[in-house]
């Protein structure tokens, strides 16, 4: 009975076609946006900002990234790492050549530069599908990571490889930098995650993200139909990079601060556990992007929590506890919903719909 | 039912984070970031258990600092940046110092810890910039840096090669972060100064992998090999290089390659390897005395107890005791027990560990004595060679404590910092 869609007229093709056609989606997410927009700010403290929300935020954006390439065009990869570091190297020498210039700006433009690599690692994805470009795109993070490691350009010849944010601010409030307000660096990145956000999830309604769809089930009939592969591929490498540098450039700028780009933009730190959110959360879905990155970033720390300052156990044997029941949980997860978070939300709202009536 | 109970366990939850977070603590609190799992456990554990055993002794003998109890919460990092972040933003709160024990979480504390005023020990590693007290306020690496530590470990082949080392070749095999990369430019510098050619081997994390840089070492035949690595690296590199004979009494590691899980695996092929330290090994000093009495006879060893006396352990007894030390000093200075965390900042910049006071301390002989400054951040800068002998097991000291090249290393500290200073606008201090 809640979700019960019975007395909504669509009167307009523009009301069949909103992102959420249900009036509870429309109060259930303005709901959210009001939490996020108007009352967390006010309560955040640098716990939640540095430990949970910042790095959920970004890592929702990578996930999102990562999830029209692999989950709407099919194309997977392991080069998350490699463009997170693109976007973040971006940003870094982008703000020593122009230090007046904005940071959304600095940002988004890091975004294109990812977009522009993405281009480029993405050509072999005309010729070789699934396993192969997935160790293809395996060599691109190694590449990555090794060229900003061993070219001293990229970090401005400093002594150890390090990159270091300076203060950067938005409307007088700084965004980047150790003295950044928890709420301003929360704020700054729910505004880039929502508007990318609603950007993605138009772009995949459109004409576009129909053809990566198509891509996607089967890249020949798509082809037969007049799908052009070349473009269809590689806008959608273009695109998922783009949001993978902004995710970067967030990562580097607003979260950390300070990266070294082998420890900060490694294969186990960065690329895995992307891809899996994108699976936990749900394969070509923009929801599952969320959840699964909320899943991956609380799930840790909400052990550890529940572990040491609940029960009391030592740190290391939580530790290996938390290592244990990650393993345990993904292997469970893929048995149990191999169709991520995402299908368990929309089976909970058909439950809903029905309650309280079993059928 | 189901998801109204989620719903209200989640909530729950929540309460129970918020409010643990702002809960205030009594005691002086000294947060500990370690690292039992991972590729650097080998040798995270023995340090973590040197700093549990020393804090335990202190509370247990003393009472505490000044009668304060010290709690000293561990927080499990990994060796990860990402997972440090969240561990001091989890216990900065009224938190007198952190040790961070990454050169990685060293760099993306000092932004972080200047901004809070929270102080920052990072012991012989970390920021070697960071020794110029003037524009590193909250930053401490006593008693020495990594860059005293190269132009040591040249000294120490100089003085083996009669003064004279020109057209050597000095290898650099260095794990390929931040922390490796740190001797490079001082090693650059001191191969211009005596004529000796430097030749770079990275090592890439973990360090498992080194095939290609011990074929290197063979194919070039350098005369000495420096080793800054940590964790698996050590082990694999002690190996390696006895596996191809090098000889050992050519290796000479940093401080934090030096220690007994780093040669135990490579058995009699390790025999002769050096290293630089700054803490004597073993374990016939007084404070060890003491933790035997208080800690580890009533069964509050941490960890296993096996560590007892090992390099790092020692080392991580060295550490802890500067950070009580510190707690003490601030405790004089302020009049009060009570101390917050900007009083403790005093304590630590006025640390002066005489040899009387180290005899005071249980720590006779057991490390060069030295002082912070409000200049000078980074000790004494003094630092001996070890060499293990595989037979007896042990490591045994063969030079006396000697200094580096300061006049090198303090240009080079000076040069460093005024540029942080510039990126980060800080002004300098003491006057």
């Amino acid at each position: 009975m809640i979700y019960k869609e019975t007395g909504q007229y669509k009167s307009s093709y523009k009301s069949d076609h909103a992102i959420f056609p249900l009036l509870q989606d429309k109060i259930a997410f303005s709901t959210l946006m009001f939490i996020a927009f108007l009352i967390i700010p006010f309560v955040i403290n640098s716990y939640w900002e540095k430990a949970i929300l910042v790095p959920f935020l970004i890592f929702s954006l990578a996930a999102i990234g990562l999830n029209i390439l692999t989950g709407y065009c099919g194309q997977v990869s392991l080069g998350t790492g490699g463009f997170m570091a693109v976007g973040a190297f971006s940003t870094y020498k982008i703000m020593t050549y122009f230090p007046d210039m904005n940071i959304m700006i600095i940002i988004l433009i890091s975004g294109l530069i990812t977009a522009a690599v993405g281009i480029i690692f993405g050509l072999p994805s005309l010729r070789i599908k699934g396993f192969y470009l997935a160790v293809a795109t395996l060599a691109s993070q190694f590449f990555l990571v090794w060229l900003f490691n061993k070219v001293p350009w990229f970090y401005n010849y400093s002594d150890t490889g390090q990159i270091t944010v300076s203060e950067r601010t938005m409307f007088g409030v700084p965004v980047t930098g150790a003295e950044a307000p928890s709420y301003a660096t929360y704020l700054f990145c729910l505004v880039l995650v929502v508007v990318l956000s609603f950007a993605a999830k138009n772009l995949i309604r459109s004409k576009m993200g129909r053809s990566w769809m198509a891509i996607r089930d089967m890249d020949i009939a798509a082809e037969i139909i007049g799908v052009p592969p070349l473009k269809t591929k590689l806008s959608a490498f273009a695109i998922s990079s783009f949001y993978i540098g902004v995710a970067g450039a967030l990562y580097f700028a607003v979260f950390l601060g300070a990266i070294e780009v082998t420890e900060s933009f490694d294969i186990m730190t960065i690329s895995f556990p992307v891809l899996f959110m994108i699976i936990i959360g749900g394969l070509g879905s923009m929801l599952g992007s969320f959840l699964g990155a909320a899943f991956v970033v609380t799930l840790p720390i909400g052990l550890k929590f529940l572990m040491v300052d609940m029960v009391g156990l030592s740190a290391v044997t939580a530790k290996h506890f938390e290592i244990t029941i990650w393993g345990l949980l993904m292997i469970i997860f893929l048995i149990v919903e191999p169709h991520g978070l995402a299908r368990l939300w929309s089976i909970a709202k058909e439950k809903l719909r029905r309650w309280p009536f079993p059928y | 039912m189901r998801i109204k109970q989620l719903l209200i366990g989640m909530t729950a939850s929540v309460i129970a984070v918020s409010s643990y977070v702002e809960m205030a603590i009594a005691d002086l609190k000294f947060p500990m970031l370690v690292y039992r799992t991972g590729a650097y456990a080998p040798n995270g554990i023995p340090n973590a258990d040197g700093f549990v055993d020393y804090y335990k002794m202190i509370n247990a003998r003393d009472g505490g600092i000044g009668g304060e109890k010290i709690l000293h919460p561990e927080c499990e990092t990994g060796y990860k940046t990402q997972v440090g972040v969240e561990c001091y933003e989890k216990n900065k709160k009224d938190a007198m110092v952190f040790q961070p024990m990454s050169t990685g979480i060293t760099y993306q504390l000092i932004p972080k810890a200047t901004a809070d005023g929270v102080t920052v020990y990072s012991t012989g590693y970390g920021r070697t910039s960071a020794a110029n007290g003037k524009v590193f306020k909250w930053i401490f690496n006593a008693p020495v840096t990594y860059w005293d530590g190269a132009s040591i470990a040249v000294r120490h082949i100089l003085k083996n090669n009669l003064g004279n080392i020109k057209g050597k070749k000095i290898a650099l095999v260095y794990h390929n972060s931040a922390y490796g990369k740190e001797p490079i430019r001082t090693l650059q510098t001191l191969s211009k100064k005596h004529g000796f050619k430097l030749m770079l081997l990275p090592v890439d994390h973990p360090g498992q992998e080194q095939k290609a840089t011990w074929l290197k070492i063979r194919k070039g035949r350098p005369d000495n090999v420096l080793m800054w690595g940590w964790g698996v690296m050590n082990q694999v590199a002690i190996k390696s290089a006895a596996s191809i004979k090098f000889p050992m009494d050519k290796f000479i590691g940093i401080w934090w390659s030096g220690s007994e899980n780093d040669v135990l695996p490579a058995g009699q092929g390790a025999h002769g390897y050096k290293s630089l330290t700054f803490n004597a090994p073993g374990s016939n000093y007084q404070v060890h005395a003491d933790i035997k009495k208080y800690v580890h006879d009533k069964g509050e060893a941490s960890g296993d107890g096996s560590h007892f006396g090992t390099v790092l352990y020692n080392r991580g007894l060295f550490q802890a005791m500067v950070q009580v030390e510190a707690a003490t000093v601030a405790q004089k200075i302020h009049g009060t027990s009570k101390i917050t965390p900007a009083m403790y900042r005093d304590g630590m910049e006025n640390v002066n560990l005489s040899a009387k006071r180290l005899e005071e301390l249980g720590f006779k002989d057991f490390a060069p004595p030295f002082k912070n400054s409000c200049e000078n951040h980074g000790g004494s800068g003094l630092a001996a060679v070890q060499q293990w002998d595989a037979k007896t097991k042990k490591w045994n000291m063969i030079t006396e404590y000697m200094y580096g090249d300061s006049e090198v290393v303090q240009k080079l500290i000076a040069e460093d910092s005024k540029k942080y200073a510039a990126e980060q606008k800080i002004a300098e201090r003491c006057g």
